[in-house]
């Protein structure tokens, strides 16, 4: 499951995976800010997009390949609007779409890659994001797993029950008691919580310290990113 | 002995209609430990999420001298430390030590008590290992002691354990055993494990439609309503 290998990832030891939460979301920002503003025809200024993100992954010890490849998976969502565009005959800004997308999905891979889930939703938290909807990314990725056996679960007994099983009425069976299941479990998990004094709000993690070390890391993406920006 | 939990004619019907609970009297006392039998459905796991307020009936529960009411509530849930049937339910944090440390903040601790309190359980439970480690990432029967170093770490008099041996392969369910035994809070086990039964509990208590037809010894219990395997 690509979440589990993202987990595996996110517990290396490189120096990108020591750095400060808050300094590796605040560059993953910039990036972001930077990309979305870079001009379709300034096709150097994405290579060297692309190459930052390279000496990142190289850095951090990811491979590579298997990276690029699962953030390859937002593209057929960004290529039905590059095809539009290319439809409309613009060529350059659906080529330019389909690349912003890519790169953008790889950056904040590479973000979940080398942080894990609690290092940055705490970084979001300090950054005042809405305590609920941290919450809800939290339980979204914990139980993603969960439900997703339960789901391989359902379809090795239908298939037992029925080789040729497959299709819409399948997926509508599986999704539907896949829904009840899941509210009964939210519905567990709230009983649990409250047997173990919840009272509707999570205590906070107290902040780590902000080290010389992570400014200098967000200064270098910063100035690197405004540079390819800038001069290309 | 004092009596740590005194139950008088609690009945309970869930909102479809079922009569869950009809008339329980219940007993437990300082460090006894006590097995509920019955068959699926008979109001075994209704009755435990009474015992610390989950579910709300008619009747009376006292726990440790306290009746359960609004305004005891938190005190209760702190004295009755229930582990869940199913572990995935019961540890939603995303590493294991946060998902320890959880009910401790959650009684007023300070962060960096917490974690020393989270630490020191689970070590006792033998899960020192994991306190980094995602909760996913475990197997059934460390993600059931880490689920009981999570309720031990609010320091409970009472224990609860919703069916503790359910997914759990032989050896597993022994060393468990040893865990449970080795523990000193009062204890009400759920199960249909008449091993686990024997093991680790004097008294049963059986159930059927909601109702407490027999109790009493434990081997009496399980030879009176057949409840083995052969």
């Amino acid at each position: 499951m690509h979440h589990l290998v993202i987990d595996r990832w996110s517990r290396g030891s490189s120096s990108l995976h020591q750095r400060d939460p808050r300094a590796k979301l605040a560059a993953l920002l910039v990036f972001l800010v930077v990309l979305s503003t870079t001009r379709p025809a300034a096709q150097w200024a994405f290579i060297a997009y692309a190459a930052l993100l390279i000496v990142a992954a190289h850095v951090a010890r990811l491979p590579i390949l298997g990276l690029a490849g699962r953030a390859a998976l937002v593209l057929p969502f960004s290529a039905t609007f590059a095809l539009l565009t290319w439809w409309s005959g613009d060529s350059l800004r659906a080529l330019a779409l389909a690349e912003k997308s890519f790169l953008s999905g790889t950056a904040a891979l590479l973000l979940v890659g080398t942080t894990p889930l609690t290092g940055w939703t705490a970084a979001l938290e300090s950054w005042r994001v809405p305590r609920m909807l941290i919450l809800v990314i939290q339980f979204v990725y914990r139980y993603l797993f969960v439900i997703a056996e339960q789901v391989q679960r359902m379809r090795w007994a239908a298939l037992c029950r029925g080789p040729q099983q497959r299709g819409f009425r399948l997926a509508a069976g599986l999704v539907g008691v896949l829904f009840a299941r899941s509210w009964q479990r939210a519905d567990g998990i709230y009983h649990a919580m409250l047997a173990r004094g919840f009272r509707g709000r999570f205590v906070p993690a107290p902040p780590a310290p902000f080290r010389s070390s992570d400014a200098l890391f967000f200064s270098t993406c910063l100035a690197g990113c405004l540079a390819i920006r800038i001069l290309l | 002995m004092s009596r740590v939990i005194q139950v008088v004619g609690l009945r309970y019907r869930y909102p479809d209609g079922t009569q869950a609970l009809d008339g329980i009297d219940f007993h437990l006392n300082s460090g006894e430990s006590v097995a509920l039998f019955g068959a699926n459905g008979s109001g075994k796991t209704t009755f435990v999420l009474h015992l610390n307020g989950l579910l709300r009936g008619e009747g009376s529960i006292e726990i440790c001298g306290m009746p359960l009411e609004d305004e005891t509530l938190e005190q209760i849930r702190s004295k009755v430390g229930v582990v869940f049937q199913d572990s995935d339910e019961q540890l939603f944090m995303p590493t294991v030590l946060e998902d320890v440390a959880f009910g401790p903040l959650n009684l007023g601790l300070s962060p960096d008590d917490a974690l020393t309190r989270a630490r020191t359980v689970l070590k006792r439970v033998g899960m020192a290992h994991t306190f980094d480690r995602a909760p996913y990432h475990l197997s059934a029967g460390e993600k059931k002691r880490v689920a009981i170093a999570g309720v031990l770490a609010m320091d409970p008099e009472i224990l609860v354990l919703d069916e503790p041996t359910t997914f759990l392969d032989p050896p597993t369910r022994r060393d468990l055993l040893t865990l449970l035994r080795g523990l000193p809070q009062a204890k009400v086990v759920v199960t249909h494990d008449a091993n686990l039964a024997r093991a680790l509990t004097s008294r049963a208590v059986f159930f059927d439609q909601g109702r407490i037809t027999g109790q009493g010894d434990v081997i009496e219990i399980i030879q009176r309503f057949h409840w083995e395997y052969s």
